[in-house]
């Protein structure tokens, strides 16, 4: 294999870099997560001329090197680590021609690490109606690197960035800016005390101390040469670095850029009225999220109706086709079910991240952001909460990850904390199997009763979010510096390509993330409910045929009793009836006990479990929610899904905390088990109170 | 005088800041004394404001505005 040329695709958000990465490599790509941390990884291959390969990685957008988040440290440590497998040979930074100024901070820092820096300057296309002006030829000089204008809206220019990657060695590493020179004597110190180390790369290690994982620090343990600065005087020094930055790309672009100020301002100021009016502007809002919701539960449901029949019609045929026997019971009662309640939420995971990768390509999230920050703050939340509570309407992880550009930490943590309660999609085949059991399929007020019921459920889960935030904020003591800083980008129609990829690749990951958990469970629960410890388990058919009772009885019956006297004797069976003093109280019985316990793992694993329950044994093909509604309560003889137990089951299943992957998220992101603990015990706690208040009340 | 005096349509010279503790992420958006700022909008319950600062969009609470010190250039009403 010929040597493969690293490639660092950097630049500020709303640059399109992930445009130009896609093009670049075309599909030719795969996400993952950096080791130990929840960064998404994006890497790809691009060919280069003459048969060359570059293996390129799309950074997470950032500002500058002054790192604020996690994402951002994942830049810089790449940059300072050459001994990393990906340190790059050629960095190229990606950006936006009207904001070119800004952007080009970022290119100064990364040209002074001395990294043979390629300079894009993307949506060229933008340019005329801006009124704007390049002089690539001078910028090339001044910045002392090679520049190529880019359209990925037009698909132009991506073939002079490729030629400029395989041509990298030509280019110069001279640094930009003298840092040394906003504190000399400062500066000689360091190059006293270090005579061996890049003096811009120790001045980033020493600013960088926020919130450093993995960087050797060792650089600057011993510090005995000289005296380390105060963080207040470090933070003055970086404010003069920043200064002196500016005075640099003031000086490049006074020449090489020209920019007319009355062309085109229109578009964004008028768009800007509406999106933001006082009025409109929650009213627009308010339509764009029920368009989401209609999607996500309205039209989503006819790909999910086929999917539940062809899996249904799956697990069928391999019972009939393949001989009898262990295996193929695993396969037609474990498997296949586990797989099919994985991939029935494909269709709603995908039209919601439609929806938020349309939104957030537009630039209209921002403007969300902007209306929300001031109502959301009475909650001790930001503006920045919006997108993740949104998010958790399809699910808590990614939610959770989005927590990420809260600046604020405080706002940062009660947002992570009530994210959960939002109704996720694993809910919903909870929510739609019990509405349809026990809310009667009648109109009131002229709108379906079913469908009120399902929308109270989302109501009370975002309530609850809204209260416990506020709640949070009056007992969490915490002092944090707020600070509230959002880019608000310019409107833009998404790029088709770009929008499909973040669908394909939001859904894989959960395919793949929570649908592992699902499928283990699956066949676990199988295991559990199709073997046991005893005798009695084994010789069932002996012991109910051999009861009085049972002699006249019919032979459909015959073998249901079997099946049930099995599975009381299984595994689970013997762990449901432990349980059940404590769930009875809540009108539940052990069946439901079981497969609430097994819903810790996963919520959507309670239907698939009380599925395998009662598919354990049964030949007959019939629905699960007929299997549901016969069942009868051990003590009333009642129905056992009546609307007293129902209602307590909807509402255990709206504010319990039952899911091991969002816990584990929020470990990682609160880098503590403290939350995620007090996260499940409250939660789950009071979904406990609740479902027995209303069991109690109702019955 | 500062940023949140401003009304909308109004452009202002950055001047100073009132504080040790500006944020970084605003002096690298462009924030930063000399730099012209407009006000653009201000979103209802007049929180948070909507800038051009030297050319960059964006969004700051009052509380941070009100810590950033301004000469007004010219009144324009909308």
């Amino acid at each position: 294999m010929s040597k493969q040329i690293n490639v660092a695709l950097i630049g500020n958000p709303n640059t399109g870099k992930t445009s130009v990465f896609n093009q670049l490599t075309g599909l030719n790509q795969k996400v993952g997560n950096y080791p130990g941390i929840t960064v998404e990884k994006k890497e790809g291959v691009c060919k280069l001329p003459r048969g060359v390969k570059a293996h390129i990685i799309d950074l997470p957008g950032t500002y500058s090197l002054n790192a604020n988040s996690l994402d951002e440290n994942v830049v810089i440590e790449l940059l300072l680590n050459k001994n990393d497998k990906d340190f790059p040979d050629v960095a190229v930074v990606i950006t936006d021609v009207e904001n070119l100024k800004r952007n080009l901070l970022l290119f100064t820092q990364i040209k002074d690490l001395k990294i043979p820096t390629i300079l894009v300057i993307n949506m060229a296309d933008r340019m005329k109606r801006r009124g704007i002006s390049l002089d690539v030829e001078l910028l090339e000089q001044k910045l002392n690197t090679k520049i190529a204008v880019v359209s990925t809206r037009k698909r132009q220019g991506v073939e002079k960035v490729k030629e400029l990657i395989a041509n990298y060695k030509n280019i110069s590493t001279d640094p930009c800016v003298d840092t040394t020179v906003i504190e000399p004597e400062y500066f000689n110190g360091l190059k006293a005390a270090f005579p061996n180390q890049d003096i811009y790369k120790l001045w980033l290690v020493i600013t960088q101390d926020a919130n450093f994982v993995k960087l050797d620090r060792n650089l600057v343990k011993d510090t005995s040469a000289f005296s380390t600065k105060s963080k207040t005087e470090l933070k003055r020094l970086q404010h003069k670095e920043t200064v002196l930055r500016y005075q640099f790309i003031n000086g490049v672009l006074k020449e090489g850029y020209k920019i007319d100020a009355n062309a085109a301002k229109g578009f964004r100021a008028s768009l800007d009225r509406i999106l933001t009016h006082k009025v409109w502007g929650y009213v627009i809002f308010f339509l764009i999220l029920l368009t989401i919701f209609q999607a996500i539960y309205d039209w989503s449901s006819y790909p999910m109706d086929f999917i539940d029949a062809t899996f249904a019609s799956l697990s069928e045929w391999v019972k009939e086709t393949m001989p009898a026997g262990s295996l193929t019971n695993l396969i037609a009662e474990g498997i296949i079910p586990g797989l099919g309640g994985i991939v029935i939420f494909i269709p709603q995971i995908a039209f919601l991240f439609l929806f938020i990768s349309v939104l957030e390509e537009s630039g209209y999230m921002s403007r969300v952001v902007f209306l929300m920050d001031r109502i959301m703050r009475k909650f001790g939340l930001s503006g920045k909460s919006v997108v993740p509570l949104i998010s958790g309407t399809a699910c808590a992880i990614p939610a959770v990850m989005a927590t990420r550009n809260i600046e604020n930490w405080k706002e940062r943590l009660i947002t992570i904390l009530v994210t959960p309660f939002t109704t996720c999609s694993a809910r919903l085949p909870v929510y739609l199997i019990i509405i349809s059991l026990v809310i009667p399929n009648t109109r009131f007020l002229g709108m379906n009763l079913q469908g009120i019921t399902l929308m109270m459920l989302y109501l009370l889960g975002f309530g609850m979010a809204v209260f416990s935030a506020w709640l949070l904020n009056k007992i969490l003591k915490i002092k944090s510096r707020t600070f509230f800083v959002v880019e608000m980008p310019s409107y833009k129609m998404p790029l088709p390509k770009n929008v499909l990829i973040t669908v394909v690749e939001k859904t894989k990951s959960f395919v793949f993330g929570a649908g592992k958990i699902i499928l283990a469970i699956s066949i676990v629960l199988w295991f559990l409910a199709s073997n046991g410890p005893s005798d009695r388990f084994d010789n069932a058919r002996e012991i109910v045929t051999a009861q009085p009772e049972a002699e006249n009885l019919p032979e459909g019956d015959l073998e249901t009793k079997i099946a049930s006297y099995k599975l009381q004797n299984s595994y689970i069976g013997i762990a449901g009836k432990a349980i059940e003093p404590a769930i009875l109280p809540l009108g539940y019985d052990w069946k439901i006990g079981i497969a609430v316990i097994s819903s810790f793992a996963a919520r959507e694993v309670f239907v698939g479990t009380l599925a395998t329950i009662y598919s354990v044994g049964s030949d007959e093909e019939e629905t699960i929610k007929n299997r549901m509604a016969s069942e009868t309560n051990p003590i009333t003889g009642e129905p056992l899904f009546n609307l007293a137990s129902g209602i307590s089951l909807l509402l255990f299943y709206a504010f319990a905390m039952q899911c091991m992957s969002t816990l584990a998220i929020v470990k990682r992101e609160t880098n503590t088990w403290k939350w995620p603990v007090a996260q499940l015990v409250f939660m789950s706690a009071f979904a406990y109170l609740v479902a027995l208040v209303a069991y109690q009340l109702i019955k | 005088m500062t940023i949140a005096n401003l009304k909308r349509g109004q452009k202002a010279i950055i001047k100073e800041f009132s504080t040790d503790n500006i944020p970084i992420k605003l002096l690298e958006m462009g924030c930063l004394p000399g730099n012209e700022v407009e006000l653009l909008q201000i979103a209802p319950f007049r929180d948070p404001l909507y800038l051009n600062i030297n050319g960059s969009f964006l969004a700051i609470r009052r509380e941070t505005a009100l810590q950033i010190e301004i000469d007004i250039l010219e009144s324009k009403s909308v």
